[in-house]
């Protein structure tokens, strides 16, 4: 059991990285990422976010929708359930702790039409995970994105005093170097046996 | 509005501000799905089938809709026409759709389509809206047939699975870095063909949108 939710979680973080495998979150990926500071504050709240995220779908998908014989109807109530949680979790994060509002609040509001977050209940769906393989699912993803993010924080900010033609600079450079860096994750392919 | 501007609008989605490479909105999945040019051309015509008929409904509608329930009312709307396209993949083209199948039903969070709704069809009428859309959806598929086509070529040898090259493919252009390269060199690539040849500043696109 430990063993196969292990595997689940080394797939989802490594070898099927949202960023560098499944080109998921590309937008916030080049986005925020230019400090670090932005990074990890976006990391903390994508993680939590699709973890939930993957636990609540999994509840209705599972109890509700396929009992009733809703299955076809999964894309518009998955992005309904991320759409109210991520709204209902601004509305209580700022009644309950105004500091970590103040923090993390922009980034909530970026998160609900966000590829990343809807591609967790989508994909455990379609695996059909059980609860706690969902969970885990969710949990590896988002240190997968952490990850990626932190990593390509901690180069951009050297990659600003890089001399690189003008034609290339910025989003162009940018490609190309998370190009490099899948490279890098490619040698994680072989790390465990699915 | 004339013929000719229609024209304008529809040639406006696929050069002036085509979706992939000049706005760099919805950049996520484009690459992901494009390593052939058959999958790009499917992917594509998914694209431009949601475009034309959310911006078609989104006009239709654009003044019963009360503006502060607008985006959720968009997003449903866009819900729908992905899972029409999805399940109609599902159907009909099962061994593409086994590839694709998760990138197509993450259509519904294309910031390209969203953008187009609220920026476009709900200032709109009818007709424009609809060539906006459809323009744009065109665009959409012109450059994921493009990647495809580079990675294609370079990675398994051949166009529309026809094998051109005799030489051993380049391995890595299919996987997904080579996704990465591609698309990055084409950026630059453009940049350059402006600067040069239009008199352009040839800064980097994608200021905007990225968000």
């Amino acid at each position: 059991m430990l063993n196969e939710l292990g595997k689940i979680f080394i797939a989802s973080a490594l070898i099927n990285n949202f960023v560098f495998t499944r080109y998921l979150g590309l937008c916030i990926f080049f986005g925020v990422s230019k400090r670090m500071e932005t990074a990890v504050g976006m990391s903390m709240t994508f993680t939590s976010v699709m973890v939930i995220s993957a636990a609540l779908s999994w509840l209705v998908y599972n109890l509700v929708m396929l009992p009733l014989g809703l299955g076809f109807l999964k894309i518009v109530i998955f992005i309904g359930i991320v759409a109210a949680f991520v709204q209902a979790a601004d509305t209580i994060l700022r009644k309950i702790s105004p500091g970590l509002y103040y923090k993390l609040g922009i980034y909530l509001v970026l998160i609900t039409t966000n590829c990343i977050i809807l591609a967790v209940p989508v994909i455990n769906a379609d695996e059909k995970y059980n609860f706690m393989q969902a969970l885990t699912m969710g949990l590896g993803s988002g240190a997968g994105f952490s990850l990626a993010l932190i990593i390509m924080a901690s180069i951009r900010e050297k990659l600003e005093l890089a001399d690189v033609p003008k034609v290339f600079q910025g989003l162009p450079i940018a490609f190309v170097l998370t190009g490099l860096i899948a490279l890098a994750f490619l040698g994680f392919s072989g790390l465990i046996r699915l | 509005m004339e013929i000719k501007q229609y024209w304008r609008l529809f040639k406006n989605g696929i050069f002036g501000e085509n979706p992939v490479f000049r706005l760099a909105l919805s950049l996520c999945p484009a690459v992901a799905v494009t390593t052939s040019v058959r999958n790009g051309f499917l992917m594509g015509i998914a694209v431009t089938f949601v475009m034309t008929m959310v911006n078609i409904t989104v006009s239709i509608f654009r003044n019963l809709i009360n503006p502060k329930v607008r985006i959720p009312a968009y997003i449903l709307i866009i819900a729908t026409y992905t899972s029409v396209i999805d399940m109609t993949m599902a159907a009909y083209s099962r061994a593409a759709y086994k590839e694709m199948g998760l990138y197509i039903q993450l259509i519904v969070v294309f910031a390209i389509i969203i953008s187009r709704a609220e920026l476009f069809a709900s200032r709109n009428k009818l007709l424009p809206s609809a060539v906006d859309g459809f323009g744009m959806g065109v665009g959409f598929m012109v450059a994921l047939m493009l990647i495809g086509a580079v990675r294609e070529l370079l990675g398994k040898g051949s166009l529309l699975g026809i094998p051109l090259v005799g030489a051993r493919p380049m391995l890595i252009m299919v996987l997904p870095t080579g996704g990465f390269f591609v698309i990055g060199l084409l950026m630059g690539t453009f940049n350059w063909i402006e600067k040069r040849f239009f008199g352009g500043t040839g800064a980097a696109p994608g200021g905007h949108g990225m968000h």
